[in-house]
């Protein structure tokens, strides 16, 4: 009986996504949005590792108040890459491009996006962006840092780097653009037969909710970086006061775009957080439609605060007021998040499996990023706190901790349903628990040296802060470390994993009704929508079979 | 004046045709709206100038989205999307300005202060 | 209606051919291809407001360079094309309106029509971006108007000495109408091969998303010209 459901299903709907076509060809030019899903998944991978390397370089560098493992300018050029990799692209497309690609035409019940030859132009545009970003690092870098301002960024010394790296951004750009229209499009337009708004798994609000951002912000960024491409090349006298513009333009509309960016990272993350911790608490999540129009007002809040970030940068007083307050009521949502999680383990039956031990860590980690957001939103602490390394601990506790967290939570939990393959448990509880130290060992200190003003970016620092540095280095190798052990537990798991049964975890959203991993076509008979947080349908087998539906029929 | 082509097409998404007499009279009134627009820049009205072209110009593109681009007829979403999209733009150029003509003191105060110590 | 119009009478129809195979019907593959085109064009004004941004805020920062600069630009250029514009939309409009009839005929007439006057807005466009570079006036710091064109302008405005930031002004025209020139470039690509694909009989009234699509499209583009012109030229 164990494991004959899964093989035996797998016989009547055909051939996985996997085998279906051969040949490289078949990965590269396919408008499946599961290969395109795993292309992208694999890119961003390859993402996070180069940003992990520009990281350990930064971190260990700062290892001595004077700096010394690399020159100065160079160390410039090692943040600089190493912010510019990790968040366009690693955060900003991770979760919605990898997973959400994967996960959302299962979610509905399509064969595919809306748009799948839209999607593989998503994909190929952001391989172009990527590899510009690379090119960028073979004609000597670029140390602006990943905002690039101006005048800095734009002096007319600059050669092709900061070209390169514009270019870079604005196709990295439009692939974003494309795939917040895809899906958009398919969660309006693909729902299963029976699946209402308010049967929609909560992740798909929370790329709804994030697609809205991609589609009205992003474009803001690609004429930011058209804008700053013409002016580097033609002194266009937008930008750079030498020819009578004015850079603080600059700082309105790059953060008009990448302030609501900072909610394109998040709300996927926190989509994963809400299916994870509803099915490893075995209990319906509480609070679904808070939560679900919680991601909506976090949208639509996130387009009204961009000005905190230039509380110090020239704005007007009356903008830092208004900013500051607008700032204040993101709180709001995200508490009502928290909260609705932190209900949704009360009296549950936790299991405490990989992914949930991710999202334990994220609920830790969040609230402390998110609570010191606070402090950097209120326009009083805000102004000693800027630029000091209170900052950077901050966005890295969001960054780092809560979405790379959830990405790692999303990568552990879907595992099964991507590759067909079980992981080792083992090695993905040690690879949380390493994550969740090292992450605290690494940025908790830095929070420190940012109270007693140490400033960011700097290449050296003043002797004082020589501890608390020593302690984050530390910590960045064990963090470094969790890393390794996770891709070691998916190599692992690709050479010799046992075997995934379709549903392994118990979740009751539509993906984990069909083989793991999914026919070409994804479903065998197109499913008819479910209560996706309603688990009494659901039956565990005993060994490796993982849940089935009770009975015959699905949970409604 | 609404006719259907709808024997091919599920119920309740019966595609709108626009008539003749639709087409014609919205590129007229366009038209019509473009020599308005024209005429009244060359009165003097400071400053209300600007007001008076952009209300004309703003009527002008909600014709053409209700009629040429069928919105009067559409889904209601489609109507979201162009209104979110229009306000997201007016917040974005209302706020920048409101904010720049308020630091623009600061500037010519910083400017003029450079210039003695610069000569 | 027409003398195509029996081609929808029948169920199953040859445009069948057109359907993706994600989708249920012919019907669900249009109204999400509208809602996808929508979509983008959400996007594509933002894409825009950046522009329209910089012409704020140099605007209430420069007003006086800004009414002085505008007489450099000839409104009746602006006017023709603005004309021209609602002319090719009002076909656009109208090849839509053929493609659900079934009227073949009439949807390549009125697809080549809309393609002919992008045409036309783009080589008066050419002939004004050209009168400008000749006498000088380019953008940013090396704008410098000829003389000859000094002497065009109206007397009250020629008292007037140049502004020292006159180039900033240009700079915003350039960008503004340049990008919106980029957009009619590629809608009169999306026409020609709309028109080999009507041409081949590919649409009726089964099958119109991407006349409808590129129709939709093409009024986007109308309509930012609808502001660029009383903006640029006559304010």
């Amino acid at each position: 009986m164990t494991g004959a459901p899964g093989t035996s299903a797998q016989a009547a709907v055909g051939e996985s996504y996997l085998t279906h076509g051969r040949g490289i060809g078949s990965w590269l030019f396919s408008l499946d949005h599961k290969r395109i899903g795993i292309m992208y998944l694999a890119l961003i991978a390859f993402s996070l590792f180069l940003g992990g390397v520009f990281a350990m370089v930064v971190r260990f560098h700062l290892w001595n108040p004077s700096g010394g493992l690399v020159s100065n300018d160079a160390y410039n050029k090692m943040f600089t890459l190493h912010g510019a990799v990790m968040i366009f692209l690693f955060v900003i497309p991770g979760i919605p491009s990898a997973m959400g690609n994967f996960v959302v035409p299962l979610m509905v019940g399509a064969k595919d996006v809306a748009f799948p030859r839209v999607n593989l132009l998503s994909f190929w545009l952001f391989v172009a962006g990527a590899v510009l970003f690379v090119a960028t690092l073979v004609v000597g870098g670029i140390d602006t840092g990943w905002t690039l301002y101006p005048p800095y960024s734009l002096e007319s010394s600059r050669g092709l780097g900061i070209l390169l790296a514009l270019t870079g951004v604005f196709l990295a750009g439009f692939s974003s653009i494309l795939t917040g229209v895809n899906f958009i499009a398919t969660i309006h337009r693909m729902r299963a037969p029976g699946q209402g708004w308010f049967d929609l798994p909560l992740f798909l609000w929370a790329l709804y909710a994030t697609g809205i951002i991609q589609i009205f912000a992003t474009p803001v960024l690609g004429i930011t970086v058209a804008l700053g491409f013409l002016e580097r090349v033609f002194h266009l006298g937008i930008f750079m006061p030498e020819y009578g513009g004015d850079p603080v333009l600059f700082q309105h509309f790059f953060w008009f775009y990448s302030h609501p960016a900072v909610y394109i990272m998040i709300l996927p993350a926190m989509g994963i957080v809400s299916e994870v911790v509803a099915v490893f608490s075995r209990k319906p999540i509480f609070g679904y439609r808070f939560i679900a129009m919680s991601s909506i007002a976090i949208a639509v809040i996130g387009f009204l605060v961009w000005g905190h970030h230039m509380f110090v940068s020239g704005q007007s007083r009356w903008a830092n007021v208004i900013f500051s307050f607008l700032t204040l009521l993101v709180a709001i949502p995200s508490a009502i998040k928290t909260f609705n999680w932190l209900a949704t383990l009360y009296k549950g039956h936790i299991v405490l499996k990989t992914p949930m031990l991710y999202v334990l860590s994220f609920f830790a980690i969040f609230g402390v990023g998110g609570l010191t957001g606070l402090f950097l939103g209120a326009l009083a602490t805000d102004i000693p706190l800027h630029d000091t390394y209170f900052v950077v601990a901050h966005f890295h506790f969001v960054m780092v901790g809560a979405v790379m967290i959830a990405f790692l939570s999303g990568l552990f939990y879907w595992w099964p349903k991507m590759t067909g393959r079980m992981y080792d448990e083992r090695l993905g509880v040690a690879s949380a628990v390493l994550v969740f130290l090292g992450f605290n060992v690494t940025f908790i200190p830095q929070f420190l040296a940012g109270t007693q003003g140490m400033p960011r970016r700097y290449a050296t620092y003043a002797e004082q802060f020589v501890g608390m540095n020593r302690v984050s280095t530390v910590g960045a190798v064990l963090l470094a470390a969790g890393l390794l052990v996770a891709l070691w537990a998916f190599v692992a798991s690709l050479r010799s994993g046992a075997r995934a049964p379709a549903n392994p975890w118990g979740g009751a959203t539509l993906e984990w009704a069909t083989t793991s991993p999914p026919p070409h076509d994804n479903f065998a008979v197109a499913p008819r929508g479910t209560r996706p947080y309603d688990y009494r349908g659901l039956r565990q087998e005993p060994g490796q079979a993982g849940w089935v539906p009770v009975g015959g029929e699905g949970a409604r | 004046m609404t006719s259907h082509t709808s024997d091919s097409l599920a119920p309740g998404h019966a595609t709108h045709v626009l008539s003749p007499r639709v087409l014609l009279g919205t590129a007229a009134s366009l038209m019509a709206l473009t020599a308005l627009t024209v005429a009244t820049s060359r009165i003097d009205l400071g400053e209300w100038n600007v007001v008076l072209a952009l209300g004309i110009a703003c009527t002008k593109a909600g014709i053409v989205a209700l009629f040429f681009m069928h919105l009067k007829y559409e889904n209601r979403f489609q109507l979201v999307v162009l209104v979110a999209a229009a306000l997201f733009a007016a917040l974005f150029v209302a706020f920048v300005v409101f904010d720049t003509v308020q630091y623009q003191p600061d500037i010519r105060a910083a400017e003029q202060q450079a210039r003695p110590a610069g000569g | 209606m027409s003398d195509h119009a029996g081609g929808h009478a029948a169920t199953g129809t040859p445009e069948q051919r057109f359907l993706a195979h994600h989708f249920r019907d012919m019907d669900a593959q249009l109204q999400t291809s509208k809602l996808g085109i929508w979509l983008f064009l959400g996007s594509e004004v933002l894409f825009f407001s950046g522009l329209f941004v910089a012409y704020g805020v140099y605007r209430a920062n420069h007003y006086a360079l800004f009414h002085y600069a505008h007489h450099f630009l000839d409104w009746r250029m602006g006017a023709l094309n603005t004309v021209v514009l609602v002319s090719s939309s009002l076909s656009a409009a109208w090849s839509v309106r053929c493609a659900q009839l079934g009227d073949r005929r009439g949807l390549r007439l009125t697809l080549l029509l809309t393609l002919l006057l992008a045409g036309t807005f783009l080589v008066v466009k050419y002939f004004e971006y050209s009168h400008k570079l000749h006498a000088g006036i380019t953008w940013g710091a090396g704008c410098r108007p000829s003389p000859e064109i000094l002497a065009t302008l109206p007397a009250s405005v020629q008292a007037l000495p140049v502004p020292r930031d006159l180039g900033t002004f240009f700079s915003i025209y350039y960008l503004m109408t340049g990008l919106h020139g980029i957009h009619v470039l590629v809608g009169m690509g999306l026409y020609l091969w709309l028109i080999g694909r009507a041409t081949r009989g590919d649409f009726g009234p089964g099958y119109y998303v991407p006349v409808d699509a590129v129709a939709l499209y093409w009024h986007l583009v109308d309509m930012i010209w609808i502001f660029l012109f009383p903006l640029l030229y006559l304010i």
